[in-house]
């Protein structure tokens, strides 16, 4: 059994967001990044757990530069056993799923997994994007994963209920929370990190399909307005001309 | 990991006070590798999802199956065995990544204790001092937390005065066993330790033996859990030895040899306390910047209020400086303890002998390290007002759990007697040339002052003063000594005044050194706050300095030499007009803006 976990940088959740360059750039300057969780918790967790229990290896691959390095190594250490660098930046959505199925292609990966979404763009694009570049069908959002010989059967929320989706080998699925619980990295994995293999591989020719414009951070959060329940005239009158609701 | 490589201009143990150290040689904790981060990240993770989502579980004590649970898990992580070598079921890493873990589960409360317990003077006893068959039998069990140690040393009426301890130790008829009767106190760990590490005189021995005592061995009964102020949630027990049989091959190192390992492994425990103090430390402050920010008073948050930033700014000060002096004493430890093994000692001989080396510093580091985090604290819950007197708030327990710091591993009172007394043993055994250095000094009173000029920048004043404050405790440590001789050790009052130059000097340089290799590595326009941190520090530290060497001064000395050595300490704790106000501002602005302790 093969497996690739897709694993993305972000900055940590507590980061203070600000843009340079005339609001087109994130501002990196003193922001601590981490390993997307989505990625880490769900996706990584069970691609590890599916090999402790069928054999096989797990792969983790990032698209990035040499300051990904850690959290690669996060990875590895929570017990990916081998991991892929390809080594570019700024590229969107459509640009980094082409470099992963450039690579992933000839790999012959039973399951590719990856978070439902990066914590910081929230795009949810690049696992669909795989698939479609590989020729390979596609669940996201998956909060269950279970394996039966050359079958898959997933589980994923939808409106009002759950939906159970079968599924064959080979296949790319986005992980959602419950797929499975976060691991805490230990003494022997983290040591272990340092001698499994962290290959880099050169990009492939392909060109961004998007291009960002500006970034704006949203408004500051207003304070809250308290009305008397007497005066509800008044809650109107300002739903129509305060908050222009209704 | 990459080795260190052996720093051979690094200064021996005491020698701050006669030598200058350069910024290249100090470890910063700014230095961490890839590999200690991520180790710190997993001990804040175990915090996180373990400890600090149930303090209060753990401090109500009902269910005393928790905390040996939680260091169980601790130990599946790894967390026990950091600094056990690999060849007993540890991963053998160094005594700076030691420390890091301290500090980083040190914000854990209870917990904290109870792991420091476990993993210091329950462990290291056996380590250090076990014979092969001793570590192969009780380490990897301790390395994973299958087994829970303990340390059995402070009696009824043998607290400070460890070495007077009553319980005792006789040789069986067959000579198989020691057959231990007594009475020990105050034992962290003591109600579910499987391992203690008990202290017991053999015969009528004038000095301790150390004997591992398994509580299977049988006549062990535990009086009910002490009912304490604070750590609630450690287990805190009187321990009694019944005729418990002990078999011979279970002494610990030679007979007679346990008050000298007791104090071996207080000197781990004391520098190690550092780290703790300085993980609870960091926790209170970002509390306290939380609420301060959240809080609003007159319609703005108190944090805008100059008095709020002024406790933020100095707590974070504080800690920023005890952590200096707590890498860079750990880093020393580490290139002594290299050294030693390089010349072909044992890595056990070589520790014990390199921690041995920094005693002076390891009390220095204990005391300052407990006060600062008491000082922090107290700024929290006075930061958190009424809230803060609230047992629902956070700061609340931090408060109640710090005040022991200043008891356990020594007393501060304890710490500071020794730091003057090792210095001036040293000096006496002639490892550390005290008296050519406070010759030099009482010469150069008699001259005119070297007014010198102010040219300069930050760190080049800042050296200059530290080397002023050096030169001021030489002054009154060696008048002191010349003058009182033997009795000097009689007069405590004087001990301790030349204990709190000594501290300063200390994390002064610590801090100096720190910031100075900072602004080597990042540039000074942007490290502001830091260089701000080390402004203050000083500043406040020259008023200390002086108010502890007067009222020294005129303890033993009067006259005209009285008004001579005033003179002389005004001129070496001089300082130009500073405005504490405008740096305290920029350190609480940076905190404040990034809402939590981020230095």
């Amino acid at each position: 059994m093969k497996i690739l976990v897709l694993i993305s940088k972000v900055p940590d959740t507590t980061a203070k967001i600000s843009f340079t360059e005339n609001n087109t750039k994130f501002n990196t300057e003193g922001v601590q990044f981490i390993l997307n969780p989505y990625d880490e918790w769900y996706a990584l967790v069970r691609g590890i757990e599916l090999k402790e229990a069928n054999g096989g290896s797990v792969t983790v691959l990032n698209v990035g530069r040499a300051d990904n390095d850690p959290i690669i190594r996060k990875a590895l250490a929570i017990g990916a056993d081998d991991a892929v660098r390809i080594d570019t930046d700024d590229l969107d959505a459509l640009n980094v799923a082409k470099q992963i199925a450039a690579y992933a292609k000839d790999q012959n990966y039973d399951i590719i997994l990856c978070g439902k979404e990066t914590i910081d763009y929230n795009g949810s694009q690049v696992g669909g994007m795989v698939a479609q570049l590989l020729g390979l069908p596609y669940v996201s959002l998956a909060t269950k994963l279970d394996l039966n010989g050359d079958t898959a059967t997933l589980e994923r929320d939808i409106q009002g209920g759950s939906e159970v989706i079968e599924v064959k080998l080979p296949f790319v699925a986005s992980a959602a929370k419950g797929m499975a619980e976060a691991r805490i990295p230990n003494m022997r994995g983290i040591m272990a990190a340092r001698t499994k293999p962290l290959n880099v591989v050169q990009p492939v020719d392909a060109a961004n399909a998007t291009e960002v414009v500006e970034y704006s951070l949203p408004p500051s959060k207003q304070g809250c307005k308290f009305i008397d329940p007497d005066n509800v005239e008044e809650l109107v009158e300002l739903l129509h001309t305060e908050a222009k609701v209704i | 990991m990459e080795t260190k490589e052996t720093n051979k201009e690094a200064l021996k143990g005491g020698e701050f006070l006669i030598k200058e150290s350069s910024s290249d040689n100090v470890f910063i904790p700014e230095e961490f590798n890839e590999e200690q981060k991520m180790i710190a990240d997993t001990c804040r993770d175990f915090l996180e999802q373990n400890v600090l989502n149930r303090l209060d579980e753990i401090d109500s004590m009902q269910n005393p199956e928790l905390m040996p649970k939680l260091l169980e898990q601790a130990g599946e992580l790894g967390l026990l065995g950091i600094s056990i070598p690999e060849e007993y079921g540890g991963f053998g890493k160094d005594f700076v990544t030691g420390m890091l873990s301290t500090e980083v589960l040190g914000a854990g409360h209870s917990f904290a204790v109870a792991f420091a317990a476990h993993t210091g003077i329950g462990t290291l006893p056996i380590l250090y001092y076990g014979t092969k068959e001793q570590k192969e039998k009780y380490i990897p069990k301790l390395a994973t937390g299958e087994w829970k140690a303990s340390y059995c040393l402070t009696e009824p009426n043998a607290g400070s005065d460890a070495n007077s301890g009553k319980t005792k130790a006789v040789l069986s008829e067959d000579g198989k066993h020691y057959i231990l009767n007594g009475q020990k106190m105050w034992i962290t760990n003591a109600g579910f330790a499987d391992v203690f590490t008990v202290f017991a005189k053999i015969d009528d021995d004038e000095n301790l033996s150390a004997f591992i005592v398994e509580k299977d061995f049988g006549g062990i009964t535990l009086n009910p859990e002490e009912k304490k102020m604070g750590i609630k949630g450690s287990s805190t027990r009187q321990v009694f030895f019944n005729n418990t049989p002990v078999p011979v091959e279970n002494l610990l190192g030679k007979r007679q040899e346990g008050f000298k390992i007791a104090l071996h492994i207080l000197n781990v425990g004391r520098i190690k306390l550092g780290g703790a103090a300085l993980g609870g430390a960091k926790e209170a402050i970002t509390h306290s910047v939380v609420y301060a920010n959240e809080r609003e008073q007159f319609g703005r948050p108190i944090s805008k209020y100059g008095a709020i930033k002024y406790k933020l700014a100095q707590q974070a000060i504080l800690s920023y400086a005890t952590e200096s002096a707590t890498y860079r004493c750990s880093q020393d430890v580490e290139n002594a303890i290299n050294a030693y093994v390089e010349s072909g000692m044992s890595k056990e001989e070589a520790t014990i002998k390199g921690i041995a080396d920094y005693a002076v510093e390891a009390a220095i580091i204990k005391v300052d390290a407990s006060e600062t985090l008491d000082y922090v604290v107290d700024e929290a819950v006075q930061i958190y007002g009424g809230m803060g007197y609230s047992a629902e708030s956070p700061v609340e327990r931090a408060y109640r759990d710090s005040r022991i710091n200043r008891i356990f591993e020594g007393t501060n009172e304890i710490n500071r007697m020794l730091i003057v007394d090792m210095l001036l043993k040293k000096a006496m055994k002639g490892e550390l040339d005290l008296m050519g250095p406070a010759q030099a000094v009482a010469k150069e009173l008699m001259s005119i002052p070297e007014f010198g000029s102010n040219d300069g920048d930050e760190f080049e004043k800042a050296r200059k003063m530290i080397k002023n404050f050096k030169k001021a405790i030489l002054m009154i440590a060696g008048a002191a000594a010349q003058k009182l001789m033997m009795q000097l050790a009689k007069e405590q009052e004087i001990l301790m005044n030349l204990a709190d130059m000594a501290i300063q000097t200390y994390v002064a340089e610590s801090l100096l050194l720190r910031v100075e290799k900072l602004a080597k590595i990042k540039g000074k326009e942007n490290i502001l706050e830091q260089i701000a941190m080390m402004n203050v520090f000083i500043y406040d530290a020259s008023d200390i300095i002086n108010k502890a060497g007067k009222d020294a001064l005129a303890a033993f000395a009067e006259g005209d030499e009285l008004r001579m050595m005033l003179m002389g300490l005004k001129r070496f704790t001089k300082h130009e007009p500073f405005n504490a106000k405008a740096a305290r501002r920029v350190v609480a602005d940076k905190l404040i803006s990034e809402n939590r302790y981020c230095f």
